[in-house]
């Protein structure tokens, strides 16, 4: 990653039946950003799953910040997860994980 | 602070407990104004059952009625009917006729279309006559979200076309989710960015979310008010202690 690159941080809410595992839930993401946006897409998000709380149901996600609508679109357009009905709504955006812990989680 | 609507909400009625729960995710994810797809025949009891189950958790409900006529003169049978019924009346356009005499007629809010990018017929004529009559165009995020591969492929080319022609002819854009269950909600801004999938920007598409809507519904019940007359009069005053003219 060149040095300097900004970043986001997205903190979402899972709804779901049961929990998700965090392999589970990364393969639907990067599922969801090839389907809308290709591999060349893909490779302009810098996605990473940071945190995944399988108890409370929430997740923090990385991007890099020009991708952060295409990111977006991809989370929302994920409507199952392990074959069975799943939402998943983004709760805050932030530059920071510290700003996005004491905001929305 | 924006106030934001989704004006089409598909919840089962008959199940409260999914019913109060769609309502209350709704108002959760930030929606003030929450549309709720009703029957024609719905009884007011039932209307202010509902109203009293949005304002439990905040929200207002905005009642509206979804009409798929078969021919135009059907839809004119339907509007006489059930206009001053709903604050908002949305017309399913099934054929090109349809379709044409609902965006002509000052009464229909929303046009809403098919799946089937065959069966959507807003093309230019349509946009046309929908900016002389006021309509809004209703796009639906389940669809999008339902759909998957070439249909959604067909469909998000479908729904550029027609975001162009509604820039062209200034018809307002009305984004609403369709949602039958919790799992199609999601927020307004998330819906706004999976807008940008047909290249609408996000500013337009987060007022298509709110400022949009929320007129469409409250020019609605200026006119479903008991003083309103015509556009610009109404009542304000009456009994005895108005002066004589």
């Amino acid at each position: 990653m060149p040095k300097g690159v900004r970043r986001r941080y997205l903190a979402l809410k899972i709804v779901c039946e049961g929990t998700v595992t965090e392999g589970e839930l990364t393969k639907a993401l990067w599922d969801a950003v090839l389907r809308l946006f290709g591999e060349y897409g893909a490779s302009q998000t810098g996605l990473l799953l940071v945190e995944h709380n399988g108890e409370r149901n929430y997740a923090v996600l990385r991007c890099w910040h020009k991708a952060l609508e295409l990111v977006r679109a991809s989370v929302a357009s994920i409507t199952e997860l392990k074959g069975k009905p799943a939402a998943l709504h983004v709760m805050g955006v932030s530059g920071t994980l510290k700003a996005l812990h004491k905001k929305f989680l | 602070m924006k106030k934001f609507a989704d004006l089409h909400l598909y919840p089962p009625l008959r199940d409260r407990d999914s019913l109060k729960g769609m309502i209350n995710t709704a108002f959760r994810l930030g929606y003030h104004f929450l549309g709720v797809s009703l029957p024609a025949r719905i009884s007011e009891g039932e209307i202010r059952e509902l109203r009293e189950i949005c304002s439990a958790v905040g929200a207002d409900l905005v009642t509206r009625v979804d009409l798929t006529p078969k021919t135009s003169r059907d839809l004119l049978n339907q509007l006489r009917h059930f206009r001053r019924r709903f604050e908002v009346v949305a017309v399913t356009c099934l054929s090109k006729a349809v379709a044409r005499q609902a965006a002509k007629d000052r009464r229909v809010d929303l046009l809403s279309f098919s799946l089937d990018p065959r069966k959507r017929f807003f093309d230019t004529a349509e946009g046309e006559l929908a900016s002389k009559a006021l309509a809004a165009l209703e796009m639906n995020m389940a669809s999008i979200l339902s759909l998957q591969g070439f249909p959604r492929v067909r469909l998000l080319s479908r729904l550029r076309w027609e975001t162009e022609i509604a820039k062209r002819f200034k018809v307002p854009l009305v984004i609403s989710s369709g949602a039958d269950s919790e799992y199609l909600l999601r927020v307004p801004h998330d819906f706004a960015t999976l807008a940008s999938l047909f290249d609408l920007p996000l500013s337009s598409a987060l007022n298509s979310l709110s400022e949009v809507p929320r007129s469409i519904v409250e020019q609605n019940r200026l006119k479903l008010s008991p003083g309103y007359v015509a556009p610009g009069i109404r009542v304000i005053r009456e009994g005895k202690d108005c002066p004589r003219v």
